[in-house]
């Protein structure tokens, strides 16, 4: 017997999940006014939906508005959920999910970036490697002396991945990440 | 004075902005942080002040208030306890979509933030338990938030609103705006009217069902009495049969010739079982909810679904539609009837089998009982009270459990707004206090909350509110001495052991009546409930009617939980055998 198909023995009927998640990237333009983040954040916690990436940033100051990149995984039921709940908050104004969007436009996925801060300490071989590795990943040395690096490297997630797992070994002491940026291409705005 | 703009503190401009958005009654409790306002309504007489005696009672009975009058009902509280005591109530609010406006003091702006007394943190708590809240940090913008609290809590899917006013701000001095017609809000716009093609599609939809159902809601009685009248215009042009959820009682009238009654984990046979084979279904205003579907692999399988909701979250929430139409359910209706119509069909005759299957399935009788001449079957009660007060003007509410479900399966509701319960949250103690703010609305109407032994002395308290406002409400309570819900989920999932769901030691509701200075009535025998009731619903004042039922009855028909609609436990089924055997062995070992 299907584990779908017993009875739960309690009040409540419960079925397993049986839809593949996806992960989507959202933006939420909101009215930056006190505690709307903790409304976004909260209604992901009490729901029970995932964040996995989050920033945010006023981007019109005259408007009071603010952007909010989330980026989630999520049946595809429980993504449309997300989307109807997002816009359920008051002083939310748009959602757009940027997946959906950026596969209506043509194309592969949204353009998706990310920053991070990379500390690195250590001397002798390890220090001229994460030098020579830190250029060819194109990160920038933002600070430094005698004994450590400070690396600000800007791309796509798997590249920030990858540079992180490599500084690994060579004397990593501090990660900060931003969380995504992620806009459609094209002309066209949110 | 409209448009002027006046200067006043922020507890004069709460007050102007109560009036100025048609606020008549307030319940509430002073406190430390509220005392500004307390001290402004003390020098006016528009609006009327209800004393609770706890705060959650102030909460459900502006729940009861706004429920039976379409209008929001206003709540002010103190901070701290007074804002965590009326936190049920706005959850209770948010889950069954009834419009509040719920103001809370608190401590000095300079003192937010530093474990001051009777602080919390009112906006962090109510955030999740609103639709939407407030910290008014600036007396300049206290009116202004206000209007919009009215605004946001009255329109779309209506919902509570908290706005929460530190005591500096109270005295403070600033510029009043009265309320604007010109909305500056961008963000908030809830679509009212459908989309007209979806709505053309599901009218075509409609016109070649052949087994089709109607299943309402609460939506219907949120939207106004119009969508109620335009549901039964509906139900008449289209021959479709109706059930209805717990909430939307009384939008189709129980005498009508196409009810069905309420769906549902305790609905009728004919409902569920139509549900289950019907073709079409049309969903007004309903959610879908877990105590409706049953178990959802097997909800409904083979009909196309057209869901009519204001919320957009609701759509596609449990159950994939087919055609979901976002708007509000008056308007969607209105159109609905139109095209309907227009369209001139006025032969039903291709719905005559399905009728004849639902006449089967009535015939069943799912709501029988064994009738007893000893002791009063709670059914018995419920349908004495319902002939000996349907022909008055009368509004039902009532707690949260067996009798709840027997008041919905017996109490024939002919209009809407006049059957007040909790629905989505389910809050044991909701009913009395609902009852006085209805009373409050209703001052000459008769208010009964048909209530449980255990519910009652939730919010028992307010007894002492009802005297002291001279609000007759008349409190019915189904006496088993048991929780009895609770029992019958104890008979059905854990082996008949009943866990403190019996209460050993019960007060003498009698003597309690009389000690708050109210009126108690004892009946335990069948043959002199009639009398009792009559002199209930005659007393002046409030009663509290000590209804003694028999014990162990359980509430039937029922669809024990993991089974499906047309899976059905119905009453001269549930031996006590069956009623063990229910939930399998399996089942019972995953709990």
């Amino acid at each position: 017997m299907n584990a779908q198909h017993q009875p739960t023995g309690s009040a409540y009927f419960m079925t397993a999940e049986t839809a593949r998640p996806e992960t989507h990237t959202l933006s939420v333009l909101v009215d930056n006014e006190p505690g709307v983040l903790a409304r976004v954040i909260g209604l992901f916690s009490g729901r029970g939906y995932n964040i996995e990436s989050l920033t945010v940033s006023e981007t019109e100051h005259e408007a009071h508005l603010s952007r909010i990149t989330i980026v989630t995984t999520a049946t595809p039921n429980v993504l449309e959920q997300i989307k109807s709940q997002l816009e359920r908050i008051v002083p939310v104004h748009r959602v757009v999910d940027l997946t959906v969007r950026s596969a209506e436009l043509g194309h592969d996925k949204p353009l998706e970036r990310e920053l991070a801060l990379i500390k690195v300490a250590g001397s002798g071989e390890n220090r001229v490697e994460a030098l020579r590795l830190a250029d060819a990943f194109r990160a920038q040395v933002i600070d430094a002396n005698t004994e450590h690096f400070i690396f600000e490297i800007t791309g796509r997630v798997s590249k920030i991945e990858q540079f992180i797992s490599i500084m690994r070994p060579l004397g990593l002491v501090e990660i900060c990440r931003t969380g995504i940026a992620a806009m459609n291409r094209g002309s066209q705005g949110m | 004075m409209a448009g002027k703009q006046m200067e006043m503190t922020g507890a004069e401009m709460v007050l102007q902005a109560l009036k100025d958005n048609g606020v008549e009654h307030i319940f509430g409790y002073p406190g430390g942080a509220v005392l500004p306002i307390y001290d402004e309504l003390h020098q006016q007489e528009d609006i009327e002040h209800i004393l609770v005696r706890h705060e959650q009672g102030a909460g459900h009975m502006a729940e009861g208030y706004a429920r039976s009058t379409g209008k929001p009902g206003v709540v002010l509280v103190t901070s701290g306890p007074g804002a965590t005591n009326v936190v049920t109530a706005l959850q209770d609010a948010l889950m069954d979509s009834i419009p509040l406006v719920c103001l809370t003091g608190q401590v000095p702006t300079s003192l937010i933030g530093s474990d001051a007394f009777q602080e919390c943190d009112t906006v962090g708590i109510t955030r999740p338990c609103t639709k939407h809240n407030w910290l008014v940090k600036d007396v300049n913008q206290l009116s202004r938030i206000i209007h919009e609290a009215f605004r946001i809590a009255t329109t779309g899917r209506p919902g509570p609103v908290v706005v929460d006013i530190p005591k500096d701000v109270q005295f403070a001095t600033g510029i009043y705006t009265p309320p604007s017609p010109v909305i500056e809000q961008k963000s908030y716009q809830p679509k009212v009217s459908g989309d007209l093609d979806k709505i053309r599609a599901a009218i075509e939809l409609m016109a070649t069902a052949k087994r089709p159902i109607i299943y309402s809601g609460g939506g219907v009685i949120n939207s106004g009495r119009e969508a109620s009248q335009l549901l039964r215009e509906l139900v008449e042009l289209t021959g479709f049969p109706i059930t209805s959820t717990l909430m939307g009682l009384g939008a189709y009238p129980a005498s009508g010739k196409n009810w069905m009654g309420m769906l549902g984990m305790h609905g009728t046979y004919e409902a569920n079982m139509a549900m289950h084979d019907c073709d079409v279904m049309v969903c007004i205003g309903a959610r879908f909810d877990d105590r409706i579907t049953g178990r959802l692999d097997a909800f409904s399988p083979n009909s196309k679904k057209i869901h009519i909701d204001i919320d957009p979250s609701s759509i596609n929430k449990i159950v994939r539609t087919d055609i979901g139409i976002l708007g509000d359910v008056g308007h969607v209706l209105e159109d609905m009837v139109r095209l309907w119509r227009a369209s001139k069909k006025t032969d039903h005759s291709q719905l005559a089998d399905w009728w004849t299957r639902i006449a089967k399935w009535k015939a069943r009788n799912s709501l029988a009982y064994p009738v007893n001449n000893d002791v009063i079957m709670p059914q018995y009660a419920i349908q004495r009270l319902y002939e000996l007060t349907k022909d008055r003007d009368t509004f039902i509410t009532t707690e949260v459990g067996q009798h709840q479900m027997w008041a919905a399966q017996f109490y024939g509701f002919e209009e809407p707004n006049r059957w007040m319960t909790s629905g989505g949250l389910g809050t044991m103690g909701y009913g009395f206090p609902a009852a006085i703010g209805v009373q409050v609305a209703h001052r000459d109407s008769l208010v009964i909350d048909i209530a449980g032994d255990a519910s009652i002395q939730m919010c028992i308290q307010e007894l002492s509110c009802a005297v002291q406002y001279e609000l007759p409400v008349k409190i019915f309570i189904l006496n088993n001495q048991y929780m009895g819900m609770v029992r019958q989920w104890q008979q059905l999932l854990h082996g008949n052991r009943l866990s403190h769901s019996y209460t050993e030691s019960m007060p003498d509701f009698v003597k309690l009546a009389e000690a708050y200075g109210a009126t108690g009535i004892r009946c335990d025998k069948p043959a002199d409930l009639d009398d009792a009731i009559t002199r209930m619903v005659e007393t002046k004042g409030p009663v509290i009617f000590d209804c003694r039922v028999a014990a162990l009855a359980n509430c039937f028909p029922m669809i024990p939980s993991g089974k499906a609609h047309n899976d059905m436990l119905l009453p001269d089924e549930a031996s006590d055998e069956a009623v063990a055997n229910a939930i399998d062995a399996k089942g019972r070992a995953l709990v």
